[in-house]
């Protein structure tokens, strides 16, 4: 994307956080419910993004470790522990979990990674429903309380907001600051080709684990956000759907792009919303419009924008080069 | 003991639907590189095609025929065309999603437009019971299981002993040496997905009797489907068969001598062994692996 001046894209970003931060202001308590989830969602899909997009690890197990943070959370929350120890129980619980779930990966790839993933899915499910000592079965956890920062309750949906968009930025800052790092550079490696990676001396099988590891843990951290949003938690929006979905968001944002997971969360999130006075037909809309997309560009909204840069850039070089070309041959 | 030879009999019949849908999905995969995650709802939709058919006043069998041509309009020529053709050239992941939005798509159609409560389908097989070697066997069961060996069988003899399946094979394995010997390698991939059509309508036909017809009834379906082709071999036609009756039976065994409420988590623990001891299946062969 360097097709813009390095100010104006900084400009830009300043105006839509600046957007972010004051338009809802006047929401209803519906519209900041919506927007809270999707700055919840958009952390879990940056999670399965650095997992499937950078690392090149297919994963249909997204939705599970979000689960797994918001029971986590839920539950201790309910015991009266705070919110942020019990984001650090989640991040470190997604974390060891998705460690494990790393290791089919070093020896199966593609598809049979992605059906692991998914039996993997359907198993916590049946875990979150069944063991209801600790996760109350089908009733679910209810009256699940939001934090206190600093003295300021934040019950009200504004607030709350507030505290899903704090935490969309300080992972944001994070993921940006690890893929530019050399761990983000082994990643991609691994991505394009494990092979010469691995002969360059990466640690292949370190960086795989390490992939599933933080992917899952920012699933984790969304799903530590999802507890208090909702204020209830039950097995059903944990179920492989929102694996599905998670994905859906990675690939139509644009997989591999830093950006893709916030386009891709917006797309799955805020759309269906923006296509409710269609009444019934809104997800049968969403569902043509996410195919059409994908006929159009495969690799999402944010491919369709890097296609049109790099083709403005060969025009740009091949007028250049037309015009060098006729004072070389004016010179001659 | 009775209670283990009913539970076989009943398991052998899921399975052998849970074959049938296998088996198409295992073709669109060695033909074209389709992980197709609608094929649970492309199980789900023929019942529906064949129900309106009868409301418009079709008797039954001829609703049965068009429902099955319809089904391989739409979900053979149709999702082909529109949706496979374009998409194929850009790899396997893009497809796949694009088939979950198809999946989120047909469900919601069925819902708006048909009815989201379940609906009572007809049989083909009279209900009732007969005695086998003392045992009292359900008619659908039998009647389930006969039509889909019978399915099973002409597709084997299709693939293994005519021209055309010896054509279909040689395009699902190496497409460019088979159109340099002159396989119409495009018109046999058709054939896959319209025999692929075929099958899911049978096996919507076969298994919408006992669990009523209903928009989210392709969910388990599919996800049976998947398993059944991985655990019997992703690029075989009998793997895929042995899949469907093994996971058949160990379904209805593990809902009776595990817990019901860990029934399903049995095929999964399954699923990953296998992936992870055999990934080429139980009875597929190993695929070469690109670096």
């Amino acid at each position: 994307m360097s097709g813009f001046a390095k100010p104006l894209k900084i400009a830009l970003g300043l105006i839509v956080i600046a957007g972010l931060i004051i338009v809802p202001m006047n929401f209803n308590r519906y519209g900041l419910f919506i927007l809270s989830q999707w700055a919840v969602m958009s952390i879990a899909a940056m999670g399965l993004n650095l997992t499937l997009g950078y690392a090149g690890q297919v994963s249909l197990a997204q939705g599970a470790f979000v689960g797994i943070g918001a029971y986590a959370a839920a539950i201790m929350t309910t015991h009266g522990w705070p919110l942020p120890a019990a984001i650090v129980v989640a991040i470190a619980l997604s974390f060891a979990v998705g460690w494990v779930l790393g290791y089919p990966a070093l020896r199966v790839q593609h598809h049979y990674l992605a059906f692991v993933t998914l039996a993997f899915s359907t198993l916590a499910f049946l875990v979150f429903r069944n063991e209801s000592w600790l996760t109350g079965g089908i009733y679910g956890i209810s009256n699940i309380p939001r934090p206190h920062f600093f003295g300021i309750a934040t019950n009200k949906p504004l607030p709350f907001y507030y505290v899903c968009l704090g935490s969309l930025a300080i992972v944001s800052i994070a993921v940006w600051w690890l893929i530019r790092s050399p761990w983000g550079r082994a990643f991609m490696a691994l991505r394009e080709n494990p092979l010469r990676a691995q002969s360059l001396g990466i640690d292949t099988r370190r960086y795989t684990l390490m992939a599933f590891a933080i992917g899952s843990a920012l699933g984790g951290v969304a799903g530590a956000l999802y507890a208090p949003l909702t204020q209830y938690i039950d097995p059903v929006p944990f179920n492989l759907s929102l694996s599905l979905d998670l994905l859906m968001m990675v690939i139509v944002g644009g997989a591999g792009f830093f950006l893709g997971p916030f386009l891709g969360a917006m797309i799955a999130v805020l759309l269906p919303e923006w296509l409710r006075f269609t009444e019934g037909y809104y997800l049968m809309i969403y569902a043509v419009a996410v195919m059409g997309l994908l006929i159009w560009s495969p690799t999402g909204i944010l491919g369709i924008l890097d296609r049109h840069m790099a083709e403005r850039r060969t025009k740009a070089a091949s007028a250049l080069r037309a015009v060098a070309k006729s004072r070389l041959e004016t010179a001659q | 003991m009775s209670n283990l030879f009913d539970l076989l009999v009943a398991g052998l019949a899921t399975g052998a639907i849970y074959a049938l849908v296998a088996v198409g999905f295992t073709l669109l995969w060695q033909t074209s590189q389709t992980i197709n995650f609608a094929q649970g709802e492309f199980v789900m939709l023929p019942a529906f095609l064949m129900l309106a058919a009868m409301h418009a006043g079709a008797p039954f069998w001829l609703a049965i025929i068009l429902g099955i041509l319809l089904s391989m309009i739409l979900l053979g020529l149709a999702f082909k065309m529109l949706l496979v053709d374009p998409m194929t050239r850009h790899g396997v992941l893009p497809l796949a999603i694009a088939t979950m939005a198809l999946a989120i798509g047909l469900k919601e159609a069925v819902k708006q437009f048909f009815s989201a409560e379940a609906s009572p389908f007809p049989s083909i097989v009279p209900t009732g019971d007969i005695s086998i070697l003392g045992h009292a066997v359900s008619l659908q069961s039998i009647g389930v299981l006969v039509v889909a060996i019978l399915a099973v069988f002409g597709l084997t003899a299709l693939l293994n002993r005519t021209s055309l399946g010896h054509q279909m094979q040689a395009a699902a394995q190496n497409p460019t040496v088979a159109r340099i010997i002159g396989v119409p390698v495009e018109r046999m991939i058709l054939l896959t997905f319209l025999i692929n059509a075929f099958l899911v309508a049978l096996a919507s036909m076969l298994i919408t009797p006992i669990y009523l017809a209903k928009f989210s009834s392709g969910e388990v379906l599919g996800q049976a489907a998947f398993i059944a082709a991985i655990v019997g071999g992703f690029n075989q036609v009998r793997g895929a068969i042995a899949g469907g009756l093994l996971i058949g039976v160990l379904d209805n065994l593990a809902a009776a001598y595990v817990s019901t409420q860990y029934r399903a988590a049995v095929p999964m623990i399954f699923l990953i062994a296998v992936i992870l001891f055999r990934p080429q299946g139980l009875l597929g062969r190993a695929e070469e692996r690109t670096v």
